[in-house]
């Protein structure tokens, strides 16, 4: 069955919190090369049908999955 | 005059709303369960506090499906007075009957506290008993009450006079010491354009009370109760 794994992250403009302090803590690992974490949503599902599923996941991401006002999200679906 | 207290799977500050609206303002309250498809017979409708379907996904997001969340859409367009309050603003804003969206506080923490708030505009049906300027002293209790909003949209609502009120210290001055959440220019509640349906943050139904430390939250019920008599 063709699954379908979306990523929805944070807007870049946005502050990411929980990345932020995530960071922190790699740097106090010794890890103070890393710069700019962001932490996102990893969606995988699996999906039925012969039609657009390109079409169909994405307006799943638009409607519910991600909220476009302080989401982006990319998908791709292994056939 | 009737109000109406949604019950969706985790709300948890319906008992609060109905306690507020039947024991101190003394007015008829129902619940409404999320299943329900219509509200007509309620003139003002609460979204109250809490963990929708457990906060899964995003604040909110999943509860705006609910069914009775058509029928609220529908009572917002006829003009229905409707007010979500921290987890109802948040059901709100993904409903796209408000603008914007509630993200994680800046300070990663869950915060639950008193907070001073500045009312901004006296004369909406959720404010119009408070006058501008007035500090408000309302709990807060949430642990994703950073308001954001793009830049066109904040300013529609400073231009239109649709933020209601402003996190500020106990003088009343807005500064970035009293946000306590990161809220876009200390947003902590707004109102559709049309002024029938309102978000906040804080918990009003929390403030009605002496014995529970503030009775601030009975100016933006009893604004409604006046607006509906």
């Amino acid at each position: 069955m063709p699954k379908a794994n979306v990523y929805v992250t944070l807007k870049p403009s946005l502050l990411d919190a929980q990345g932020k302090v995530v960071q922190g803590a790699l740097e106090k690992l010794g890890y103070t090369n890393v710069s700019n974490v962001r932490i996102g949503k990893y969606i995988q599902l699996e999906i039925q049908g012969d039609g657009n599923l390109e079409q169909q996941v994405d307006e799943m991401c638009r409607k519910l999955l991600a909220n476009p006002v302080i989401e982006d999200y990319r998908f791709e679906i292994e056939k | 005059m009737k109000f109406g207290v949604i019950q969706f799977p985790g709300s948890n500050c319906d008992q609060d709303a109905y306690y507020a609206i039947r024991d101190v303002l003394e007015q008829p309250v129902e619940y409404i369960w999320h299943q329900e498809s219509d509200v007509r017979n309620y003139d003002c409708v609460i979204l109250p506090g809490g963990f929708s379907y457990g906060d899964y996904l995003r604040t909110g997001a999943i509860a705006r499906f609910s069914p009775v969340m058509n029928a609220v859409q529908e009572f917002a367009e006829r003009g229905g007075l409707v007010i979500g309050i921290c987890n109802g603003f948040q059901i709100l804003c993904e409903a796209h009957l408000l603008p914007g969206a509630l993200l994680t506080n800046n300070t990663l923490r869950f915060r639950c506290k008193y907070v001073h708030l500045r009312v901004e505009n006296d004369s909406s049906s959720f404010t119009h008993l408070c006058r501008r300027g007035q500090v408000l002293r309302i709990p807060i209790a949430h642990h994703s009450g950073c308001y954001y909003c793009e830049t066109e949209t904040l300013k529609e609502l400073e231009d239109n006079d649709r933020i209601l009120l402003r996190y500020c210290d106990k003088d009343g001055n807005v500064t970035e010491e009293a946000n306590p959440n990161g809220s876009v220019s200390n947003i902590a509640g707004i109102i559709n354009a049309h002024g029938n349906v309102a978000g906040m943050m804080p918990h009003p139904e929390r403030a009605v009370e002496e014995l529970l430390g503030s009775t601030d939250g009975i100016l933006i019920l009893r604004s409604i109760v006046e607006r509906l008599a």
